[in-house]
């Protein structure tokens, strides 16, 4: 049956509305001041590193992000470890909260799709934390300047701009992840335990259960060198698919313009190569351009499961 | 003729085997307050929400100013206002905002929005509080705040849902009031409600829901006669005679019950006072009081769902 009327309709307002909820929320306000701190302090340990060890190395202005001084991970490190918490406290309530409080049925009276709510929240939440990203970004690239005394050039703020916005797809794809749990899971607490165990696995263990998956798969026979590398590339398979795993590949490539390659790499396919001679900010993307693409399709399977699941819901609570 | 503004033909639901709304038919017309009784679970709320087209029905339709809601629903929607079984509002947000929420959604103007939410706010008495979260607001404010959504979107048709459910005798007047005022407005009413006699001072019909069926809808005098009582109930106290005896054979009586000693309920189908007076005397007894009233739609309701119990 054909329905009239746009389903976008009244998706502004609802986004609007979220977005500044969540600024609003004290939630918000404790999650965002553990991210400050850790920013500070890692920029904090990038800058002295760099300024101690490779006062002459290239793209220092990327290093900002990417080095760490122990025991404090780098800038880049922390995000990909913070950002999903961020993702999961904005929307671990955003559908069961509505009916919870009563306002679903009241909500959905008025003239609008439901369409219009999901996608609403969904984008209410993604703005509120590309707000955070580009104010943390720019507070990055602010001390860096201030304390290093060195101006991005065109290239650094190329890279950056595409890492934050691969950034955000990655967020974007923990977002998805905490209104599709909030969605099917009628309980907040128990659907904000659940994104939280989904997140603790995928970005902790994970790591742990890469290879040994893989040494069930493709086990390395000592007579067969090809099955090492058989066996790795099972492994990375099965890592990537964590979001954390793609996001870091994605960094590392964005913010070193040295890394020529995600995967294993050959002495022969390094023949003729200068060793740390950069590689063209478009070279790097189009290497990550598979990684970025996936963290953007899990982020939608993730909002069409949601989705599905909440179209077909019953309003009365 | 007045003009249906509301129709629904054979409307079913059910969930599964089991079944909620078993072939509905209702026909309203404008500027009517319909009353929506039945115990729970008869599928009150289950029909209002496919009146909605927030459920989709399993089988059967529905037209809403000659509109269906589940094709054309943004239309339907910005013509129906619905106020749920105990509304739901953001807690932080203050009673002005959550307004503000809505017409923004309904589409509206800023000034137009501003300058109606003050009237509608005003009209609710809710003008002082309506800068503080919702969050301190009582019941009855919560349910008048709804009643002001309604007022607000000019809506041509209401439906509310149990809008009297866990107020105060006070609380529960004062949204009468505003609920009639609605209706003199010009507002199409259904109300779903147990209250009995609330919806018997306000209501002009009455649909009687029962395991997912529409029993009986008509008028409160309809339904009196419907279920084999007159219209007239009239109470008698006397000393001295048996007015059981008595009365069972003037024209007119339907039935007389004995409440307590010495008083009586005579129920008619005229206004039998002037015989029963007559009979009283004439018998040697001493007559105390007679009393004529309105059939009770309590009464009318418990004796409905009795019958119904016994039928089945």
């Amino acid at each position: 049956m054909q329905r009239e009327g746009s389903p976008f309709r009244g998706v502004g307002t609802v986004a609007l509305k979220e977005a500044a909820d969540h600024m609003t929320s004290a939630r918000m306000h404790l999650i965002m001041l553990l991210v400050l701190l850790t920013a500070i302090g890692a920029v904090y340990g990038a800058i002295d590193r760099i300024r101690d060890t490779t006062a002459q190395d290239a793209y220092l202005f990327l290093k900002l992000f990417t080095v760490a001084r122990e025991p404090l991970p780098s800038f880049a490190a922390f995000l990909g470890f913070l950002l999903p918490l961020v993702a999961i406290a904005l929307g671990f309530d955003a559908i069961n909260g509505e009916f919870n409080r009563r306002t679903m049925s009241r909500l959905l009276a008025q003239p609008i799709y439901r369409d219009a709510v999901l996608f609403g929240k969904f984008l209410g939440g993604l703005l509120v934390i590309a707000i955070a990203l580009l104010t943390l970004w720019l507070m990055m690239v602010g001390l860096g300047m201030l304390f290093l005394g060195l101006p991005p050039s065109g290239a650094d703020i190329v890279r950056g701009v595409f890492w934050l916005a691969a950034t955000l797809a990655y967020a974007g794809v923990w977002l998805a992840l905490a209104i599709a749990f909030s969605t099917v899971i009628r309980s907040p607490a128990t659907s904000a335990l659940a994104a939280l165990s989904v997140w603790l696995v995928l970005t902790v263990f994970w790591g742990m259960i890469a290879p040994l998956v893989a040494g069930i798969v493709a086990p390395i026979d000592p007579f067969d060198p090809m099955s090492v590398l058989n066996r790795f590339e099972w492994q990375q398979a099965i890592a990537r698919i964590s979001p954390q795993t793609l996001y870091g590949e994605v960094t590392g490539l964005l913010l070193d313009p040295a890394a020529r390659s995600v995967g294993p790499l050959f002495m022969h396919q390094m023949q003729g190569a200068v060793i740390g001679a950069p590689l063209p900010t478009m070279q790097s993307l189009l290497i990550v351009w598979p990684q970025i693409s996936g963290l953007i399709a899990a982020m939608l399977v993730l909002f069409t499961l949601a989705y599905v699941v909440f179209q077909r819901q019953e309003v009365r609570a | 003729m007045s003009t249906v503004v509301l129709e629904a033909k054979g409307l079913a639901k059910r969930y599964g085997d089991a079944v909620a709304v078993a072939g509905i038919d209702l026909s309203v017309n404008q500027g009517e307050v319909i009353g929506l009784l039945g115990p729970n679970g008869a599928g009150k709320t289950t029909t209002i929400l496919m009146l909605l087209g927030l459920t989709e029905a399993s089988e059967g339709s529905v037209s809403i100013l000659g509109k269906d809601p589940l094709r054309r629903p943004l239309e339907v929607k910005r013509e129906v206002g619905y106020l749920p079984d105990s509304v739901g509002f953001y807690d932080t947000m203050t009673g002005r905002e959550n307004l503000a929420y809505t017409a923004k959604l309904a589409g509206m103007s800023r000034e137009l929005a501003k300058e109606r939410i003050a009237a509608a706010l005003e009209k609710v008495r809710l003008s002082a509080p309506a800068d503080r979260p919702v969050a301190t607001y009582s019941r009855g404010m919560r349910q008048r705040l709804g009643i002001a959504e309604l007022l607000m979107r000019d809506c041509r048709i209401a439906i509310l849902d149990e809008p009297t459910s866990g107020l105060d005798p006070q609380s529960t007047q004062e949204l009468l009031d505003l609920i009639l005022d609605l209706s003199r407005g010009g507002m199409t009413i259904l109300l779903s409600s147990h209250m009995l006699d609330v919806v018997q001072s306000i209501c002009s019909r009455v649909a009687l829901f029962n395991k997912g069926r529409i029993g009986f809808f008509g008028t409160i005098e309809e339904l009196a006669a419907r279920i084999g009582r007159g219209s007239f109930v009239i109470d008698v106290e006397a000393d001295g005679i048996d007015l059981g005896q008595l009365a069972g054979k003037t024209d007119g009586v339907t039935s007389v019950a004995s409440a307590s000693h010495g008083l009586w309920q005579v129920e008619a189908t005229r206004d039998v006072r002037s015989d029963l007076a007559k009979l009283v005397v004439e018998a040697g007894g001493r007559l105390k009081n007679l009393d004529l009233r309105r059939a009770r739609l309590d009464e009318a309701y418990n004796r409905y769902f009795r019958e119904v119990a016994n039928a089945a």
